[in-house]
């Protein structure tokens, strides 16, 4: 007997009695999961799977959630995603734990054997089924079932209909691209001899049958291949602008109509191969463009995804556990759900019952466990990890914090950047310089050289058309966006990244921003015999039912420890509680109150703010609390630092307090009590120094301040992101992130003006080479694509900047949460 | 070289000949997975089930 299980590769426990009989004799398995899962797969004949895996480990199945699955036989659920095709329905199916080859095909042999399947191809690259089924014959559910009993799990992807459209694009765009592609080739293979031939190598007549041939195939190229260039020309003029497209549709039309009308005279001036050559390297950056763009929108489709499609609902909570299923979207505010470990919350709300982990890595971008217990907030689409919960839902549908970043991140995408406007107003003036240089350019060789006036109003066009510098600042902000949200840090606003490439000065809100903002339990002392632990319990028992920020303190101090049972609680606000606990009668507050049972002597001087728990006997312990600073505050100053911003320090809190933070985080420049009014005329103060300020603060109290300095950053997430009011929101929560958003918004500065440089430099000295005719029209053309590309791939250079290991979004899928790429108006 | 006579205008109905074929192929779908198929042919199930449903 081998002691790894059979299955999943892990140790198989001493005295298992798991086991599977396969063609080879009976091999151990680890637990019942592996056992269920390894008979189906053995039941069904496919034992090859475990011979084609190799040394592929799978997971361990997941055993909960069984029942679920046939919420998605419900009808109403089903109109999102299932499509009706002839009498059979056809779905795409999302398929989770795919790791290779093998799994594929198991996974399509499993589903195909499910009676009343019509067909299942799965791609492997993007781990989705298309499904066809027979509704008479099968449920949706009956395949998901299928599929989760060979220990994979399989969900309807909602969004079919947009990856559908997505597909049809890419195919679109490559079958035009292949037009172009082998037209050019064919083209430039019949323009040679023309090129090598000397005098009266080539006849007369067989000259004329390349023209044709070259004609038949440019034919296609220019009325299919390069029809997106004309209907977005003709889009641009009935706007009564000139845009890109239209220098490009000029230069196709005037090329191929000139080539056209020597080959109908029998001259020998024929442009065919430009015309095919420019066509093909402009459709393969707009097909390069086009991939970038579609990843960026898959990784919004994923959140959406966060949110689970089914709910537990609990008909009448406290009173009985009975659970109906229900379709996530029907839930109401008010109404309580179970959540059972492993599944998504599906809905922002409040822990009612339970206590246990939940993973927020969608706001925090980190896996850790974040500890929940009753009265704690829970957010939409995460996770629970480790006990059953009863949350009671607030919010539901578009109001949850997840629709909130969808939000923000949809309103970023809305907002044209300075920059982008800039070089926008810019175009039409620019283009109507062209054009008017071309046509001069046509008139004077006209005078000189008729016969080189066309060509010659051609290379201009095609030379001077600025592409590469209507693609250099969006082509980099884009990436940037993307850039930023891995990091962990949303843009809301699109002159964010221009705005925090250039600060100089960083001003920091103290509380919540250098702090949690949160107070936290530091210090206890006791002045009875009664134990510390005892003392705390008593307090956490006492401020258990407290919303107040300091009961929350309490709670974390006693994560998960049984509490003493507290009566006749009586809540005295600005001052404590008094109640009785264990028959004795306590109060926990400020001294003040606390002393008013039990008189007694202060025992400590206040450097934090001071809880004293007291009973009538006397004084039994004080509480310090402090405001923690976050533990990657002083890697972040000095990341800040050492980029050369001045930091600032604001605080409501006292002087002292303030400069005893600005201290220990060696930040010399800040200001204490100080109240919005006075942190806006701070920052108004610097600004009239010539000072660029990015503020941080928490996004709410600090509005006002916010909106003054030149760009805001909100150190956001949790339940109040809709409240936020900021340029720019670190979800991660992550100091650091901020210092490496700085960075590499500096570095896009960076990129956007060598492109502009570049752009302009090429321009500028293509113009009168082609004025003089010393650029044939497919040299301009070469130069104008390559000169696009560059500036494109100089662009994604951003992309490639180093990972780091504390915000990376994308390993809980959050990556790349890019907008819809900026509008790319004026593309090549 | 009368033979050229024959041969541009073939190799121009050769390119939209095999342009059609492309397009076939395109829109059936083979050009959406170019990873997966390269290992179906290591995976295909020979031998006759018990209960082999019609395949789609």
């Amino acid at each position: 007997m081998e002691t790894s299980c059979f299955h999943c590769g892990d140790p198989v426990p001493a005295g298992s009695s798991y086991a599977v009989r396969t063609e080879r004799g009976w091999r151990s398995v680890c637990c019942a999961g592996c056992e269920a899962v390894a008979y189906s797969i053995l039941g069904q004949g496919l034992e090859d799977f475990y011979r084609l895996r190799g040394a592929q480990r799978l997971e361990r199945p997941a055993e909960s959630c069984q029942e679920n699955l046939e919420l998605y036989d419900h009808p109403e659920l089903q109109r999102a995603f299932v499509r009706e095709v002839d009498d059979n329905r056809e779905t795409v199916l999302l398929l989770e734990g795919i790791r290779c080859p093998a799994c594929v095909w198991l996974n399509e042999q499993t589903i195909r054997r499910v009676p009343g399947v019509v067909s299942a191809h799965l791609n492997y690259s993007t781990r989705r089924a298309i499904l066809r089924w027979d509704p008479r014959r099968a449920r949706l559910s009956d395949v998901l079932q299928a599929v989760k009993r060979v220990g994979y799990r399989a969900h309807p992807y909602d969004a079919a209909r947009d990856d559908k459209l997505q597909r049809e694009e890419r195919r679109d765009a490559l079958w035009r691209l292949f037009v172009a592609g082998f037209g050019m080739m064919q083209v430039m293979m019949y323009a040679l001899p023309a090129y090598v031939a000397g005098d009266g190598d080539m006849s007369a007549d067989i000259g004329e049958l390349l023209r044709w041939a070259s004609f038949a195939l440019t034919v296609p190229v220019v009325f299919y291949a390069a029809a997106p260039f004309f209907s977005g020309a003709r889009r641009d003029l009935a706007r009564g602008r000139l845009g890109m497209d239209v220098s490009v549709a000029l230069g196709i039309a005037i090329a191929f109509g000139a080539s056209v009308a020597a080959m109908l005279l029998g001259a020998a001036e024929v442009y065919f191969d430009s015309v095919t050559m420019f066509v093909f390297l402009l459709l393969g950056g707009r097909y390069l463009e086009m991939l970038a763009r579609q990843r960026a929108t898959s990784v919004l489709q994923h959140l959406s995804r966060l949110i689970p499609e089914g709910a537990h609902r609990l008909r009448d909570f406290p009173r009985s556990l009975e659970v109906d299923r229900i379709p996530a979207c029907s839930l109401k505010p008010g109404e309580h759900t179970l959540v059972k470990p492993g599944e998504s919350f599906p809905a922002d709300g409040v822990v009612e019952q339970g206590s246990g982990e939940v993973n927020e890595a969608l706001l925090t971008g980190e896996g850790r466990p974040v500890f929940k217990q009753p009265g704690n907030a829970v957010i939409g689409g995460s996770m629970n990890l480790s006990t059953p919960l009863v949350m009671r839902v607030e919010k539901v549908g578009g109001e949850t914090v997840l629709s909130c970043i969808a939000r923000l991140i949809e309103r970023a995408a809305a907002d044209r950047p300075r920059l982008v406007a800039l070089a926008e107003r810019w175009v039409t003036p620019f283009m109507l310089c062209v054009v008017l240089l071309a046509v001069a350019a046509a008139l004077g060789w006209a005078a000189v050289d008729p016969a080189r006036s066309l060509p010659v109003a051609v290379a201009v066009l095609v030379a001077t058309c600025p592409c590469a510098f209507s693609l250099a600042t969006p082509a980099a902000l884009t990436v940037a966006t993307g850039e930023l949200a891995r990091l962990g840090v949303i843009v809301t606003r699109a002159h964010a990244i221009e705005a925090l490439g250039r600060v100089s000065d960083v001003v920091l809100d103290k509380t919540g921003t250098l702090t949690r903002g949160e107070p936290v339990l530091v210090d206890i002392a006791c002045h009875s015999e009664l134990p510390e632990e005892k003392c705390l319990a008593l307090a956490a028992a006492m401020e258990a039912a407290s919303e107040h920020p300091i009961g929350k303190a309490f709670a974390a101090a006693v994560a998960g420890r049984g509490l003493p049972a507290v009566s006749a609680l009586d809540n005295v606000p600005g001052s404590g509680i008094e109640a009785v606990v264990e028959g004795h009668r306590y109060r926990l507050g400020s001294p003040a109150f606390a002393q008013a049972l039990a008189p007694c002597v202060p025992v400590a001087p206040r450097r934090y703010s001071e809880v004293w728990l007291a009973a009538e006997g006397g004084l039994l312990a004080s509480f310090q609390l402090a405001d923690e600073i976050r533990p990657e505050a002083a890697e972040a100053v000095r990341r800040l630092q050492s980029l050369g911003l001045a930091l600032h320090v604001l605080s409501g809190d006292g002087v002292e307090a303030t400069g005893t933070l600005a201290a220990r985080l060696d930040i010399g420049a800040f200001e204490g009590r100080a109240d919005p009014e006075r942190k806006r005329n701070y920052v108004a103060a610097l600004q009239r120094q010539g000072k660029l300020i990015a503020m941080v603060g928490d996004g709410i109290n600090d509005a006002p301040v916010l909106a003054r300095a030149d760009v805001s950053l909100a150190m956001g997430g949790g339940t109040r992101l809709a409240q936020i009011q900021a340029d720019a929101v670190v979800l991660s929560q992550d100091l650091v992130a901020l210092a490496e958003a700085i960075e590499l918004s500096r570095r896009t500065l960076c990129v956007v003006r060598q492109n502009v440089a570049w752009a302009f430099a090429y321009n500028l000295s293509a113009l009168p080479l082609a004025l003089f005719g010393a650029l044939t029209p497919w040299a301009a053309a070469i130069g104008m694509s390559v000169s696009s590309l560059l500036v494109v791939l100089n662009a994604l250079r951003l992309q490639r900047s180093r990972r780091t290991s504390a915000a990376v979004l994308s390993a809980d899928g959050m990556g790349g949460m890019t907008p819809r790429s900026q509008p790319v108006e004026a593309r090549v | 070289m009368e033979i050229l006579y024959l041969l541009i205008p073939l190799s121009v109905v050769l390119v939209f000949v095999i342009g059609a074929v492309f397009w076939a192929a395109l829109r059936s779908g083979q050009y959406d997975d170019l990873e997966g198929p390269a290992f179906t042919i290591l995976t295909d199930d020979d031998r006759p089930g018990p209960t082999d449903p019609p395949r789609g």
